[in-house]
């Protein structure tokens, strides 16, 4: 069976380790990768721990499938702990080669804690874990990092999962990179393995990863490598995400220039067709994967010469129109600091327009920025502020390395208009306004703005539904999408190859069985995604977040129509249909009104443990009252 | 034996491999039953993300790692010459291993004897699910010819266009 059952736990406070057993009915109950591990973050931590303390846990955690040749699921891992950036739950998913790499060495689950004296790196030899001296890595990229332990330890086979500058120096956008380019991106995982002066984890695994149904796997894992060659990869294989670029700047959801605009009249210069003509070099893949999706663009002449980096649409969007650049040359080199430096590229590009946008207002001026004109549009700007923010250089990188939510408390006046976020998490590339239903799934979404949570943009883009409104029916989409997202997110299905999952969840169900040898029906593994849902939300509550004063739109989306003429013009999230949808969504939850997860919701899917905190939260409202 | 013109082995095209280790997976569940590329006869090589590119046996004239052998426990196949080990007198000395240019023959993870590639009684796997059509199960000289024919097309890309027309 391809589970390990095997816990690791490292105390980076005392270097001791300890493995203990996985119980195989909470491995089913929760899958594995993110289900499996909130559900251990939760049942290690305690209420309202700071998550740059040492006592928030921070886990790695590999899926059912992981190790195993299943294409795009085989190659994944991953992290859970509290995010620093929303103080609420965070998961976050990587693929490439380090996640086999943990399986094979004989875990299904790191949990971390506590605190190093010393910057360390964890260096996992199969059975053998040890804590090594890290101090000559410090202030070095991801990609160094990797390169510098590899050689060190004398294999190249080994795969490092590391933290940068950012990280180090507890950015809260700061980000977990492995394989070069593959990141742990969003809410600052970076950050939080920073606060425990763990600078990256190194592995080499050589132990089988066995499938319970070995025939069966193989027929099907050959099924789907057929499909993989077919239409649902097609966007991926062929102009990758950056697709994007003209579809929604046709459509007025294209966020440009901080959200003042919903297209952008640079659009054709960074579109995805543009990039593959004149930037794309190679296409290449992760491990066990048959899509290849990785569009690595090299800058071939000019200023930024040489420059090169993964492209994908939501940092293509962040770093490019929404600070108001139009060139692509200056949008790699931005993505290829990001990685540098280890920060999340959508969070970093929405924070700098968040400045630019501050700046043009007047709300910050050159003596804030040292002399920097931060105009929108201006690439060398852009280039600059991600440097200062990755190195917390001067008072403007480092305070946007508080993201744009702290960043705006800090300044005041009404800088938190300009900081478009939820939950402290920045906005990925939909605008809200002209993609509603997207609007109510990202304030709903327990890690903050997020469109992978419940692509809730994608009924909004198809056009199966009004886009420009809220009404009855768009709680059940977000919901089914977020429970669908939490199965494949557990599995750790890579969400480019969602589309390959022909019959659904009967597909992802049978993946697991065959591959556990643990039955698992349809039914129960939609069920599993539910009781993710509300087990996120009850950690939320648990942390003193997630009701429904938690579930926000930024200040634009609802008080700033859109201005471009078109269909698109005058667009905006009004309250009562925002609470029209609130409603919808928390009634089709079986939640509270306040967007409380009820104890009779929570029994139905075995959460009874969790009974305890809702009540109190429930009762504390009602005594509010 | 078949001659050097005659002896297929697997190819990798540097221009079409994108590192996955496919290959490497599909060769561990075909000799050995399970998933793990330290298992693997062919094995990928990235060094960056435009330099990828799998490595199996070359089926060598006059092959290195049999010369070297001490106890003669390798020898070439003379129906289709690949490197046959034989595990009774292999002791894992790892002079093939040495003697070898291109890393393909290895110690196995567990067995303490080298393993290399056996084509699969001529249907090797890693071929056969390359997702990339990256791998050839080829002779030189059809490689050779493939690489001219290429090479020609692209110096003639304008007259073979107007060819269509």
């Amino acid at each position: 069976m391809s589970y390990n059952k095997r816990i690791l736990y490292v105390d980076l406070t005392t270097g001791k380790t300890e493995v203990k057993p996985l119980n195989e009915k909470l491995a089913k109950e929760y899958i594995g990768g993110i289900g499996l591990g909130m559900k251990l973050w939760l049942d290690h931590s305690k209420a309202g721990v700071d998550p740059f303390s040492p006592e928030n846990p921070l886990l790695f955690i590999t899926g059912p499938l992981t190790g195993t040749m299943a294409p795009s699921a085989g190659n994944s891992y991953a992290v859970v702990s509290k995010s620093p950036l929303t103080e609420g739950i965070c998961e976050c998913k990587a693929h490439g080669f380090f996640g086999p790499e943990l399986k094979r060495a004989g875990y299904d689950v790191i949990i971390f804690t506590g605190k190093s004296e010393k910057l360390v790196y964890a260096w996992i030899d199969d059975n053998s874990v040890q804590l090594l001296d890290a101090e000559h890595l410090r202030g070095m990229s991801p990609a160094e990092t990797d390169e510098t332990i590899r050689e060190e330890l004398g294999d190249f086979y080994i795969r490092v999962s590391a933290i940068g500058e950012a990280g180090e120096k507890l950015s809260r956008v700061g980000c977990v990179i492995n394989d070069e380019f593959r990141a742990i991106g969003r809410g600052g995982m970076g950050a939080v393995m920073g606060s425990k002066n763990l600078k990256a984890v190194a592995v080499r695994g050589t132990n089988d990863v066995n499938v319970a149904n070995v025939e069966d796997f193989k027929e099907f894992v050959r099924t789907i490598y057929e499909r993989m060659k077919g239409p649902a990869t097609r966007k991926y294989r062929t102009l990758g995400t950056p697709e994007n670029v003209l579809v929604l700047n046709a459509l007025a959801a294209l966020p440009t220039r901080n959200f003042s605009q919903a297209t952008f009249e640079g659009a054709e210069k960074v579109s995805g067709e543009h990039l593959n003509e004149r930037y794309v070099k190679k296409i290449i893949g992760c491990a066990t994967c048959g899509m290849r999706c990785d569009h690595i663009a090299l800058v071939p002449e000019g200023e930024y010469k040489g420059s090169t980096s993964r492209v994908e649409f939501e940092c293509l969007w962040a770093l490019g129109p929404l600070c108001g650049v139009d060139r692509l040359d200056a949008i790699i080199e931005a993505i290829r600091l990001c990685d540098y430096y280890g920060m999340d590229g959508i969070s970093a590009g929405v924070i700098v327009a968040f400045a630019m946008d501050l700046y043009e207002n007047g709300i910050i001026t050159k003596k804030d920025t040292d002399g920097l004109d931060l105009n929108f549009g201006n690439h060398e700007a852009l280039v600059e502020t991600i440097k200062r923010m990755g190195t917390r250089k001067g008072w403007l990188g480092d305070t946007l390395a508080e993201g744009s939510m702290r960043a705006a408390e800090k300044i005041g006046k009404d800088a938190y208009k300009y900081a478009n976020h939820i939950k402290g998490m920045e906005l990925p590339g939909y605008d809200l306004r002209t993609l509603k239903t997207a609007a109510l799934g990202f304030s709903v979404s327990f890690r903050g703005a997020c469109h992978l949570r419940s692509g809730a943009y994608s009924p909004d883009v198809k056009g199966k539904v009004d886009r420009f409104k809220i009404e009855k029916g768009r709680g059940k989409i977000v919901m089914d999408g977020e429970d669908l997202y939490n199965v494949v997110d557990s599995l750790i299905l890579c969400k480019f190859s969602r589309g390959v999952m022909y019959d659904g969840l009967k597909d992802m169900a049978n993946y697991y069985t065959l591959a556990t040898g643990i039955k698992m029906t349809p039914e129960e593994i939609i069920k599993a995604g539910e009781r993710i849902n509300n087990l996120a939300r009850v950690i939320n509550i648990r942390e003193g977040k997630g009701t429904r004063a938690d579930d926000t739109l930024p200040w634009k989306i609802m008080n700033v129509p859109v201005p471009d003429e078109g269909v698109a013009k005058g667009a905006v999230v009004s309250q009562k249909e925002f609470d029209i949808g609130l409603d919808d969504y928390y009634s089709v939850r079986g939640w509270t009104k306040d967007g409380i997860p009820t104890p009779e919701k929570l029994k139905e899917l075995g959460l009874n443990d969790l009974v305890k905190i809702v009540n109190k939260k429930i009762g504390s409202k009602k005594r509010g009252k | 034996m078949p001659t050097i013109h005659e002896k297929k082995f697997v190819s990798g095209d540097p221009s079409k491999c994108i590192g996955c280790c496919v290959c490497e997976y599909a060769c561990s569940m075909k000799h050995e039953n399970t998933y793990n590329p330290t298992k693997s006869r062919i094995r990928a090589v990235r060094l960056n993300s435009f330099v990828n590119l799998a490595v199996a046996c070359r089926l060598c004239e006059d092959p290195p790692c049999v010369a070297a052998c001490p106890r003669d426990a390798l020898s070439q196949s003379e129906e289709n010459g690949v490197i046959i080990v034989d595990e009774d007198k292999c002791n894992g000395c790892g002079w093939c291993v040495e003697a070898c240019d291109y890393g393909a023959i290895q110690l196995h993870p567990e067995k303490k004897v080298v393993f290399t590639c056996d084509l699969c009684d001529g249907e090797p796997q890693c071929v056969e699910w390359c997702p990339e059509e990256a791998l050839d199960f080829t002779t030189k000289d059809v490689i050779s010819q493939k690489a001219r024919i290429t090479a020609v097309k692209k110096l003639f890309q304008e007259a073979l266009k107007s060819e269509k027309k």
